[in-house]
């Protein structure tokens, strides 16, 4: 027991059934007599339909029907929604032009569903679809947020005029003018956070099913968030009532955040199986995937931060274009928003931040949340720009840091973006991080790496971020059209195992393990008699499901609100079969005790009598099961320090990473291996954002030029170096398990330290994400050209 | 038209009449129902579809079913022998080398071909040898150090 309870690397109880090739993924599951869908997609970034002819494809062998937007619209089908409307400047809501599952008039990016075939194969499917005849007026689209603001730019949506979905500001902008005004030194950069593809390596994929003598619908689909796939599809797109629906996301291969939202095409199989009463089932190859899964970040910024003549900050002002793609996905509105905006203060004490941002519709994939969804837009700003006023004021980047740090005895801390950070000892980090990354003997290696004829660079990033999202009342006042508390049931079979349902949902962060390890430490039950289950409807209460770092500081919680109810009822049985009263029972760990005697009964034998009540409280309700639901007091904000330090060859521009050290504060780690694996992960996303990845779209004919991954650069085993993981703990104090949350951390803090780095190597600001070696390269070769003609 | 293949997969015989065009990772989840052989691209870039075929790793999205007649082989199904774990396998849950699971039978079928013909990898080897298999979630820190404990465990 003592070695699988709370702060133990405890083996995942998950991972037998990976390793042998036994897990559950959607696309394993087939159900009788099921179809195949397949949908044609736009090969043109804006057009309008002319005509469609499907005349052949209705012939083709195998085909059972062949659908389009029309036949959507006839039976009056809602659009996809945007689940949290932002409102603008001027207090107005954002535009959200209607976004049909099957395109009606108009296709607005390469890959936007036009048609789709059901057939007994997935082939048929397929061969068919490619012989649907659509007439397209082509017409000029516009890709990038700059062109798409610019006078004359091609609209759109004619509901969004501009292609302005929102015009937004947050902060004080008058306190903020007024910092600049006295400011001994002001700092500008620009920036460009480059636009992502997720990649979870399992594409997503749906089966609906519908049952006429039931008059029910189940749908396998690739979730996050069963629960809230869900109510969207009963309660906006198809109006149907949520007790006859029930959502299943069984194992799912990774989400990153692309699994969040409501996609059309798992829409169109609950439609379309409703309308054939047989189970239509898509999986999406990969091309579709990064032409339909929701992209992440892409975002122009130029940023301003002003000082006094000791480098104290005064103020920061902002100015975003964020790109929303065509259509405004399920959270996008919130990305750059509320998920960045607030962010802005970093781990610092600058007293005045004024953010303003423009989201913009143009001529490509939607883009929502992604493995940190804003805080890394944020933190990107925030620590670049500290590190180039640090280069401008030729002081040591980790001093200036240090000076403006929120110190250690000021929490809570209120910053000027309304968040009000938990606790924090950000200096602490700092320290140990340099200390792990040997900044001392940087010089010298530095030296060593020039007699090679490299560049040797270093960087930091002091990254915060708020997870645990999030207090239901304040998410409501901002906008968020849903609450955002965790539901946990604990239910006690007759012989002491445990079942412990949770409404978050596991899709590679090990729920199944670390919830076990929680209830086996605070219940006594062997970790192997619990057994965890979510992604289901129809057995766990209502849930929210997992992204935001939310799984454990909210849904961790609500199992152990449920854990107290267990303990409290289970004192009333212990003290009847002690024949004490409830008020001498004490309870540690599994057993319950008299107080001041050695008298004891363990929690089987409560179970178990609370099962078969034989001799028990007359007035008390058989069985020993307890639900709970956890609303957050406070977001929770993990902070840490992440150093990258590069070596980067003059003659190719390739850069190479030689060390990298996080030092991460999550406060309490209930599973350190499984916490220091989300580290690694997010660090990867985050080298890849800055040395390899970006979505590439040509910006005359919006084609997509990443569609594959020949084209899109995944990082790879070789392109990553091992990690020095280090870990401080400093508890949430308003969380029962004084927790707060890990898995974005690495992709948030990467990036810059990245880019603080290749920048200290390069001697420039000049080079934007993903720093390839072509990048790299024509850096160095204008700046010898510019030192030659000094 | 179907034609017909025989091939021996995790050691019993099998014989399906097949449209040509299959390929053979169709095969072994549609037809055999061996779902634990993943497709995760359709470029023959992410690895997730890797078997051994006569003993080597191959991906098998790449090969159609037919060009596998009269081949023996072997999934991540067909991998632990006799109920018990082959070490590879053991390896990747000691050292935390899988999370969402996706990616890993071909990850581990990989490494097992990597070890056969490399018996004592250095790190930078178990990188570059793992080049055709991507990952999303580990940051591949402990798949590597899972294969060098795999190797050695293997090495007896």
């Amino acid at each position: 027991m003592t070695n699988q309870g709370i702060g133990q690397s405890v083996r995942r109880k998950e991972d037998f059934r990976f390793i042998t090739g036994q897990g559950h993924y959607t696309d394993d599951i087939n159900r009788p007599g099921q179809l195949y869908a397949s949908f044609l997609r736009s090969p043109h970034a804006f057009a309008k339909i002319k005509s469609i002819d499907t005349s052949t494809a209705k012939k083709m062998p195998g085909v059972v029907a062949v659908y389009t937007g029309q036949d959507v619209a006839a039976d009056k089908v809602g659009g996809l929604i945007c689940g949290w409307t932002v409102k603008d400047k001027k207090g107005e809501p954002h535009k959200a032009p209607r976004h049909d599952i099957i395109a009606i008039d108009h296709v607005r990016h390469v890959g936007d569903q036009v048609a789709v075939v059901i057939a007994r194969s997935a082939s048929q499917a397929r061969d068919a679809a490619e012989t649907i005849e659509v007439d397209y007026e082509v017409l000029k689209p516009v890709v990038d947020v700059v062109s798409a603001l610019k006078s004359g730019a091609p609209q759109v949506h004619a509901d969004a005029p501009g292609n302005l979905c929102y015009d937004w500001d947050f902060g004080d902008k008058a306190a903020t003018e007024a910092a600049f005004a006295k400011a001994a030194h002001v700092t500008k950069i620009e920036l460009l956070n480059n636009r992502l593809s997720p990649n979870p390596m399992e594409p997503r994929s749906a089966i609906g099913e519908y049952d006429p003598g039931l008059d029910t619908t189940t749908v396998y689909t690739t979730s996050q968030n069963p629960h809230v796939i869900r109510l969207i599809l009963c309660a906006f797109v198809l109006g149907l009532p949520e007790h006859k629906v029930r959502v299943i996301a069984p194992d799912v291969g990774g989400g990153f955040g692309s699994k969040i939202f409501n996609y059309a095409e798992e829409t169109v199989c609950v439609w379309a199986a409703r309308k054939l009463k047989k189970p239509v089932k898509w999986t999406s190859d990969r091309t579709e995937a990064f032409l339909t899964d929701a992209h992440g970040r892409d975002h122009v910024t130029h940023a301003e931060l002003a000082m006094d003549k000791d480098g104290k900050f005064l103020g920061l002002r902002v100015a975003t274009m964020a790109n929303m793609g065509a259509y405004l996905s399920t959270f996008a509105s919130a990305v750059p928003t509320y998920l960045y905006a607030l962010l802005l203060a970093g781990q610092y004490t600058t007293p005045a931040i004024y953010a303003e941002v423009k989201a913009v519709f143009t001529n490509t994939t939607p883009v929502d949340a992604y493995r940190g969804a804003g805080r890394p837009e944020a933190t990107y700003v925030v620590e670049r720009i500290v590190e180039a006023a640090a280069r401008e004021l030729k002081m040591d980047p980790a001093e200036l840091r240090r000076r403006n740090f929120v110190p250690p005895d000021a929490f809570p801390y209120q910053t000027p973006v309304a968040c009000v950070y938990d606790s924090g000892q950000y200096a602490k980090a700092l320290d140990k991080a340099l200390e792990m990354a040997d900044k001392a003997g940087f010089a010298s290696r530095k030296a060593a790496s020039a007699k090679k004829g490299k560049l040797r660079g270093f960087g930091i990033c002091a990254y915060i971020e708020a997870c645990g999202i999030a207090p239901s009342a304040v998410v409501g006042s901002l906008g968020a059209g849903v609450g955002l508390w965790e539901s946990a049931q604990i239910r006690f079979n007759a012989t002491g195992s445990v079942f412990v349902y949770t409404g978050s949902h596991s899709h590679g962060q090990g729920h199944e393990t670390t919830f076990a390890q929680i209830v086996s430490d605070k219940l006594g039950v062997a970790l192997e008699n619990v057994e965890v289950i979510h992604g289901d409807t129809a057995l766990v209460p209502m849930g929210m499901g997992t992204y935001g770092s939310r799984s454990l500081a909210v849904g961790g919680s609500a199992i152990i609100r449920a854990v107290d109810k267990i303990v409290e009822k289970g004192k009333k049985i212990a003290a009847h079969l002690m024949e004490a009263s409830v008020e001498d029972v004490a309870y540690d760990k599994g057993v319950f005790s008299v107080k001041g005697t050695d008298k004891q009964v363990p929690m089987a034998q409560v179970a178990f009598t609370a099962y078969v009540p034989h001799n028990y409280p007359a007035d008390l309700e058989p069985g020993l099961e307890a639900s709970a639901f956890y609303d957050p007091a406070n977001f929770t904000f993990p902070a840490g320090v992440h150093i990258a330090e590069v070596e980067i060859d003059s003659d190719t521009g390739d850069t190479t990473i030689a060390n990298w050290v996080a030092v991460d504060d999550f406060g309490n780690v209930i599973n350190p291996m499984i916490v220091e694996g989300q580290v690694h992960g997010g660090i990867a996303q985050g080298v890849g954002q800055a040395l390899l990845e970006g979505v590439v779209y040509d910006p005359q004919s919006g084609q997509l030029l990443t569609a594959s991954f020949n084209d899109y650069c995944m990082p790879r085993a070789d392109n990553l170096p091992s990690y020095k993981v280090g870990m401080i703990e400093t508890p949430c104090p308003h969380n029962p398990l004084g927790v707060k949350g890990c898995g974005e951390a690495g992709a948030i803090a990467a990036p810059a330290a990245l880019m603080n780095a290749i920048t200290d190597a390069l001697g420039t600001e000049e080079i934007t994400m993903p720093a390839t070696p072509l990048k790299v390269w024509q850096v160095i070769q204008s700046r010898k050209l510019a030192d030659a003609a000094e | 038209m179907t034609i017909s293949v025989t091939l021996i997969v995790n050691g019993q015989p099998v014989t399906r009449d097949i449209e040509p065009r299959t390929l053979l990772v169709q095969l072994l989840r549609e037809t055999l129902e061996l779902t634990g052989t993943h497709v995760g691209c359709d470029t023959s870039q992410c690895g997730a579809c890797v078997v051994h075929i006569d003993g080597k790793s191959v991906k098998s999205c790449t090969i159609l079913a037919a060009q596998a007649q009269g081949a023996k082989v072997v999934t991540i199904e067909g991998l632990a022998q006799d109920g018990k774990l082959h070490p590879m396998q053991e390896a990747f849950r000691e050292n935390h080398a899988l999370q969402c699971g996706f990616c890993t039978p071909g990850m581990i079928m990989s490494a097992v071909d990597l070890v056969q013909r490399n018996p004592n990898p250095s790190e930078d080897t178990v990188r570059h040898e793992l080049e055709g298999n991507l990952c999303r979630c580990t940051g591949y820190h402990n798949i590597v150090k899972a294969v060098m404990a795999g190797a050695q465990a293997m090495r007896g």
